[in-house]
C-alpha cells in the first residue's frame, strides 16, 4: 500500500530515502485548516441545507430529496441550464481556437514583435471583470457607445447588442475578450516546453510549417488543451458576473434566472430560499464535476493513443 | 506527398529562424486591435465631460478636455469614498493575496518535499475540490459566515481569498523541479530547523514560482466581485469593483443621477495599478508559468 502510492507520487522526482514522518504537516497544515473552513465546511453545509425546507409552520423540516425533485422539474432552472450549455458549446471552442492560434503564431518565430503581441493579448486578463463588463456595456449602449456611433453612421440600428437574440453573443464577446489571453498563455507555455531538436528532426524529414503544427505542436499541447477546456467549462457553468452586471442595462432580456448561478443568487438573496438555492448549487456542482471528469478522461485516453 | 514537403523545406534555410510572415503580422494586428479598442475607448472617454460623452465619437477626443476635472471629481465624490474603496481593495489584496501566496507556497513545498501520513488524501481533496464551482459554495459560505458574525467585515472577503489551489499546484511542481532534496538534507545535517531551511534556502529557490503565484492571487483578489458583493452590505467596506458597479447602477431608475464620467475614470484608475504590476513583473511570471507547465 505504502510503496504503491510512493510509486505514483514518487514520479515527481522525490528521493525514496526521505523519511516518512509528520513534519510535512507543519507546512501543509495551515493551508488545510483554511481550506476546511472555506471549502469543505460550506460544501457539507450546502448538502445539509439541500435536505431541508423552511416551513411556514413548524420551522425547518427534513424533506429528503424533495428539493432535488423540485429542481429537476423546475423549468426556470432548465432554461438557465440550457442557456449556459449553448454558451459553452459555442463560446468555449471559439475562444480556445483563437487562443491556440495566437499561441502558435507567437511561437512560430515568423511573427515580428512577438513579445509585444504576447503582452498585449494577455492584457485583458488583468482587467477586472466588472470594469470589462462596464466598458463593453457602455460600448454596446445606444447612448454614447461605439454601437451608437456605428448605427448613427449607417442611419439605422444595424447593431442591437442588447436585443434578446443577440444577448448571449454580446456576453460571449466580453468573455472571449477577457480570457483569450489567459488561455493563450497556457498554450504558449506548453509550446515552449517542446524540445527544439523535435523541430530540427521534423525539418530534416521535410515537414513544412503546417505539418509541424499538426503533427508535433498540437499533439504536444494536448494536456494544456484539456486543462484549458476544463477551466472554461467550469467558467461557463458558473457564468454570473457578466450577465449580472449587464442586467441593469437590459432588465427585460436578462432575467433573474438567466444563468443557474444567477438563479441561485437571486433565490437566496432576493427570495430567502436558501435551501433551494443550495440544492441548485449542488446540482450544478455535480454536473460540472462529471463533465470536467469526462473531458479529462477523454483527453488522457487520446493522449496515449 | 513527401516531394511536396521537400520542396517547401528547401525554401526555408534555417528551420529555427524562418522568414517573417506579413500575413501573420496582419492577422495579429487585427486581433490586437480587438483587444485594444475597449481600452482605447476608455482612455478617450476619461477625458470627456458627461455631455461630451454623448456628443462625440467614442474613439476620439471631444471639444473640452476634462481628464483632470474627472480625476478630481472621482476622488472627491461623496467625501472621497473612492479613496476608501481603493484602501479596502489594497487591504484585501495585501492580506488576502499575501496570505494566499504564503499558504500555497508552504503547502506546495510541503507536498513536494515531505512524506507524511495523509499526503495522498490532501492531494485528492484539494484537486477534487477544484472541480466544485467556487461560486456554488458562495451561498453556504455566506450563511456560515453570518452564523460566525463575519459577514460585513473585511474578514468575510479576506478568509476565502486565502485559498489558491492553482497556487498550490504551481508551487508543488516548481518545488519538485527546483529545490534539490540533497540541499535540504545537507541543511538538516548542519542542524538547521525545517522552517529555517524553508525561509532561508528554499524560498529563494522558489522565488520565480512565488512571484507567479503572488501575481495571480493579486489579480484574483483585486478583481474579486462576487464574494464581496454577497458578503458586504456596508459601502464603507466595498472594494473598488463592487463600488464602481454601484456607481454605474446609479444611472438607472427613477430620480437617477448618472455619473458616467466618474465610473469611466474610476474604471481606468482600477486597471492601471494591475497592468503596471504585470508589465513590471513580466519576466518572473512568464518563466514561472513555463516551469509550471512542464508537468502537463
Amino acid at each position: 500500500m505504502t510503496t504503491d502510492f510512493t510509486a505514483t507520487l514518487g514520479s515527481t522526482g522525490i528521493r525514496r530515502r526521505e523519511k516518512r514522518d509528520w513534519k510535512g504537516w507543519a507546512f501543509v497544515g495551515p493551508f488545510m485548516v483554511v481550506f476546511a473552513l472555506v471549502f469543505l465546511t460550506p460544501l457539507a453545509y450546502a448538502m445539509y441545507l439541500s435536505f431541508f425546507q423552511e416551513k411556514l409552520i413548524g420551522g425547518t423540516a427534513f424533506v429528503g430529496l424533495d428539493n432535488y425533485v423540485r429542481a429537476l422539474t423546475d423549468s426556470q432552472f432548465w432554461e438557465a441550464f440550457g442557456r449556459v450549455l449553448i454558451f459553452l458549446v459555442i463560446q468555449v471552442p471559439i475562444m480556445l481556437v483563437l487562443a491556440l492560434g495566437a499561441a502558435l503564431a507567437l511561437d512560430s518565430a515568423r511573427l515580428r514583435g512577438a513579445s509585444f503581441f504576447r503582452i498585449l493579448i494577455f492584457l485583458p486578463y488583468a482587467v477586472p471583470a466588472v470594469v470589462a463588463v462596464l466598458m463593453w456595456g457602455y460600448i454596446y449602449g445606444d447612448q454614447f457607445g461605439l454601437t451608437a456611433n456605428f448605427n448613427d453612421f449607417l442611419g439605422f440600428d444595424a447593431l442591437t447588442p442588447f436585443a434578446k437574440e443577440w444577448m448571449l453573443v454580446s456576453i460571449g464577446n466580453i468573455v472571449t475578450w477577457e480570457f483569450v489571453g489567459y488561455n493563450m498563455l497556457i498554450f504558449y507555455s506548453s509550446l515552449k516546453t517542446i524540445p527544439t531538436d523535435m523541430y530540427e528532426a521534423a525539418s530534416l524529414d521535410g515537414a513544412g510549417a503546417w505539418r509541424t503544427i499538426f503533427s508535433i505542436k498540437i499533439p504536444s499541447v494536448r494536456g494544456a488543451l484539456v486543462i484549458a477546456s476544463i477551466f472554461s467549462i467550469i467558467g461557463s457553468f458558473q457564468l454570473f458576473n457578466e450577465p449580472n452586471i449587464l442586467r441593469p442595462l437590459a432588465p427585460n432580456v436578462i432575467t433573474t434566472y438567466f444563468t443557474p448561478n444567477m438563479y441561485a443568487y437571486n433565490l437566496s438573496f432576493a427570495g430567502q430560499q436558501f435551501n433551494y438555492a443550495a440544492t441548485i448549487a449542488i446540482i450544478m456542482g455535480i454536473i460540472t464535476a462529471v463533465i470536467a471528469y469526462v473531458v479529462q478522461l477523454r483527453g488522457s485516453k487520446t493522449e496515449v493513443r | 506527398m513527401a516531394l511536396a514537403f521537400n520542396r517547401q523545406a528547401t525554401k526555408r534555410h534555417d528551420p529555427m529562424n524562418p522568414r517573417k510572415s506579413n500575413t501573420l503580422l496582419i492577422v495579429m494586428v487585427i486581433y490586437a486591435l480587438y483587444t485594444l479598442v475597449p481600452l482605447v475607448w476608455l482612455l478617450f472617454s476619461s477625458t470627456k465631460t458627461q455631455a461630451g460623452l454623448f456628443s462625440s465619437f467614442g474613439l476620439w477626443f471631444s471639444d473640452d478636455f476634462a481628464f483632470f476635472d474627472n480625476l478630481a471629481a472621482t476622488f472627491s465624490y461623496r467625501d472621497g469614498i473612492f479613496l476608501r474603496w481603493l484602501g479596502n481593495t489594497l487591504l484585501y489584496v495585501v492580506v488576502g493575496a499575501g496570505g494566499a501566496t504564503l499558504l500555497a507556497t508552504m503547502a506546495g513545498y510541503g507536498l513536494a518535499k515531505y512524506r507524511f501520513p495523509g499526503r495522498r488524501a490532501v492531494f485528492a481533496v484539494v484537486l477534487g475540490a477544484v472541480a466544485v464551482p467556487g461560486t456554488a459554495l458562495a451561498v453556504p459560505t455566506f450563511l456560515l459566515f453570518s452564523e460566525l458574525g463575519l459577514t460585513n467585515t473585511p474578514w468575510a472577503v479576506i478568509i476565502p481569498s486565502l485559498i489558491s489551489p492553482f497556487g498550490l499546484y504551481l508551487i508543488w511542481v516548481f518545488a519538485t523541479e527546483s529545490v534539490p532534496t540533497e540541499l535540504l538534507e545537507a541543511a538538516r545535517i548542519d542542524g538547521a530547523g525545517e522552517f529555517r531551511t524553508f525561509f532561508t534556502i528554499s524560498m529563494r529557490l522558489l522565488a520565480p514560482g512565488i512571484v507567479t503565484v503572488a501575481l495571480f492571487t493579486v489579480v484574483a483578489t483585486w478583481n474579486n466581485y462576487f464574494l464581496p458583493l454577497i458578503m458586504l452590505s456596508d459601502p464603507d467596506w466595498y472594494p473598488l469593483t463592487v463600488g464602481l458597479n454601484q456607481w454605474s447602477n446609479q444611472a438607472i431608475g427613477a430620480g437617477s443621477q448618472p455619473i458616467y464620467n466618474l465610473v469611466i475614470m474610476g474604471s481606468l484608475l482600477t486597471i492601471i495599478p494591475i497592468v503596471i504590476a504585470f508589465l513590471l513583473l513580466q519576466r518572473f511570471w512568464q518563466s514561472g508559468l513555463t516551469a509550471g507547465s512542464v508537468k502537463q
